[in-house]
């Protein structure tokens, strides 16, 4: 078979390769112990310029109130607006409280004291949560105990890192499965050693076969280092099984790998292989909701997130980890990694040409 | 007719308007060392390339090994062997993984990779490089090397495209003795090159000029025919003229 010695060649080079062995180790390593920390949309210690016009007791309790929460912090207390709002301007705060004379008397009276809650927006994420968080606090001071009434299911902390982890392995993947075999053909391009292969009577099928397994291989590794770290570093056991996850795993990295490999039969140089693998990435990252939610997305967007197939894989990790779902919780998104799985790597086999 | 390893009617290579390869017809017969000479940009390795199933011509009929190359490009490769201009084995495997690598593909079996293997070996002397990378060799030992795998399958023809570019002469000597050695064994040799000193040791040479064949006989004949002592002089009197020409 022809098949052995070719991979028995992949697998020599594959090791005998200054970085890639070393790759496979420190990538998902160095992401998933940094990547957590930063993609993290929890705003805490928001700066608070607060305009006290009541200076009563009930005011000055609410503004300690405010203070002592992990949210905000107290930047200074202002005799008016203007001066409050020329902390914004300078960036030294990021919300003005403005609490209106009579803001005690209401309280005790009516029950309803009103205050102006201002934020700077330029950051929307952390104006919108600042806008909420200092409300809800207003309302839970109002009626005297912090009661809320949501409830958070599956992530009872709201702890982004939950969110962010599963999705975050499958971003090892699309780099390591996707952009190394696209480097991979476009090296043995322009050595050479491709068209000395072109030139013997190897099938396209089997020499693309050869090129996948090794990072298939690559891909579970680096996933396996992947959940080691989560368990490890952040205490994240999936709610399900591992098995729904190497499944859904394994098909992704074919799928990935045989982008690549659509990618550097396409392109004739490195650079030009490493462009549309940027391209292709970035519409990944942006398009599967691996930051954002595909369902704030327009209508137009969410339709085209159908044809980005990490964002299966991300719903699946996702909801493995969180929810504890199974295989046939998530038979849509086995399905379509399927089959993109399938079209792309007839695609692969079929763009490798022997003869121009 | 079966004598004939390639036969070549009327091939023509076309990108866009311009014909590298210009309806050019000629054969090789079994067992020759076939020279095939022109300057850079004549169409030698455009031509070469259509024979060895690399690229398909534009228009015309070609037969290599007894086989089509419009229909059986694929069955071709398994009786050719090929050696590129560019040094072609992997760098990054050792001198015995290579062997075995190209052994495997062309489908020797296990006992038959280890014989020729050995055999390949001890004839180019490099029994003590078995384990050695090949980028730590000396070009004239890849090359040296990069013929012998190409030959390893014992192919009808080798497809040779400059193979001595950027050898020392001695090494360049050591490689025509291994191209008549495997000549010996009836394997057709196919080459191009620019030395002229090279051009002597072939059978039949031919000259490309701008996509066209214009000269095709033995070298002697084609001194004569030319009135010159040497090959050089033939390939630089048959070049003037082209240049006249345009």
């Amino acid at each position: 078979m022809v098949i052995k010695y070719l991979l028995e060649k992949e697998f020599k080079q594959f090791f005998r390769s200054p970085i890639l062995p070393k790759i496979v180790f420190a990538y998902p390593l160095l992401v998933l112990l940094i990547f957590p920390w930063v993609t993290n949309f929890n705003v805490e210690d928001m700066k608070v310029s607060v305009v006290d016009k009541d200076m009563s007791e009930v005011s000055r309790r609410f503004i300690r109130k405010v203070d002592n929460s992990k949210y905000f912090q107290l930047y200074n207390v202002r005799n008016n607006y203007g001066e409050a709002l020329k902390d914004i301007e300078k960036g030294n705060a990021d919300v003005i409280l403005e609490l209106p004379r009579g803001f005690g008397n209401d309280l005790e009276t009516s029950g309803n004291p009103e205050a102006l809650v201002a934020v700077n927006s330029v950051n929307e994420i952390k104006g919108s949560l600042g806008t909420g968080y200092l409300s809800a606090m207003l309302n839970g001071f109002v009626s005297g105990n912090a009661k809320g009434y949501g409830m958070n299911m599956y992530n009872p902390c709201k702890d982004y890192k939950l969110y962010m982890i599963p999705a975050i392995m499958v971003m090892i993947l699309i780099i390591l499965c996707g952009f190394i075999p696209a480097l991979n053909i476009v090296n043995e391009k322009e050595t050479g050693t491709m068209e000395q292969i072109n030139v013997t009577p190897v099938s396209r099928f089997s020499f693309i076969l050869a090129k996948l397994i090794p990072f298939w291989i690559m891909g579970l590794v680096s996933l396996t280092i992947g959940i080691l770290i989560s368990v490890l570093v952040y205490g994240m056991v999936p709610q399900g099984s591992f098995l729904t996850i190497y499944l859904g795993a394994m098909l992704f990295v074919f799928l990935v790998s045989g982008i690549g490999l659509v990618i550097s039969n396409k392109a004739s140089t490195m650079p030009q292989a490493l462009f549309m693998m940027f391209f292709v990435v970035m519409i990944f990252v942006l398009m599967s909701g691996l930051f954002t939610p595909v369902s704030s997305m327009p209508l137009w967007a969410r339709c085209f997130s159908y044809l980005v197939p990490p964002r299966y894989l991300i719903d699946i990790m996702r909801s493995v980890y969180i929810r504890g779902s199974g295989i046939a919780d998530n038979s849509f998104n086995f399905s379509m990694l399927f089959l993109f799985t399938v079209l792309i790597n007839i695609w692969a086999v079929l763009s490798y040409r022997k003869r121009t | 007719m079966e004598q004939r390893v390639i036969e070549a009617e009327h091939i023509v290579k076309k990108f866009g308007n311009f014909a590298a390869v210009d309806d050019i017809s000629f054969y090789v017969e079994k067992g020759e060392i076939f020279g095939f000479l022109g300057a850079n940009g004549a169409g030698k390795t455009t031509a070469m390339r259509m024979f060895c199933g690399l690229s398909r011509p534009s228009s015309g009929k070609g037969m290599v090994a007894g086989l089509d190359i419009w229909s059986a490009s694929e069955k071709i490769k398994s009786r050719i062997g090929y050696m590129s201009q560019k040094f072609s084995l992997y760098s990054d495997l050792t001198v015995g993984e290579n062997i075995r690598l190209f052994g495997g593909i062309y489908g020797l079996d296990e006992e038959r990779m280890k014989k020729s293997g050995d055999m390949l070996l001890k004839k180019l002397d490099m029994y003590g490089e078995k384990d050695v990378l090949v980028k730590s060799l000396p070009l004239g030992w890849k090359q040296k090397l990069a013929f012998s795998v190409s030959v390893i399958h014992d192919p009808e023809i080798v497809f040779l495209d400059e193979p001595t570019g950027g050898v020392d002469p001695v090494a360049r000597r050591q490689f025509w003795e291994l191209i008549y050695e495997a000549a010996g064994r009836g394997i057709t040799v196919f080459v191009t090159t620019h030395y002229m000193d090279e051009a002597e040791y072939c059978d039949r040479v031919s000259i490309m000029v701008a996509g066209k064949i214009v000269a095709l006989d033995t070298p002697a004949n084609l001194k004569k025919s030319y009135g010159v002592n040497a090959m050089n002089d033939v390939f630089t009197i048959i070049a003037r003229n082209a240049g006249r020409n345009e």
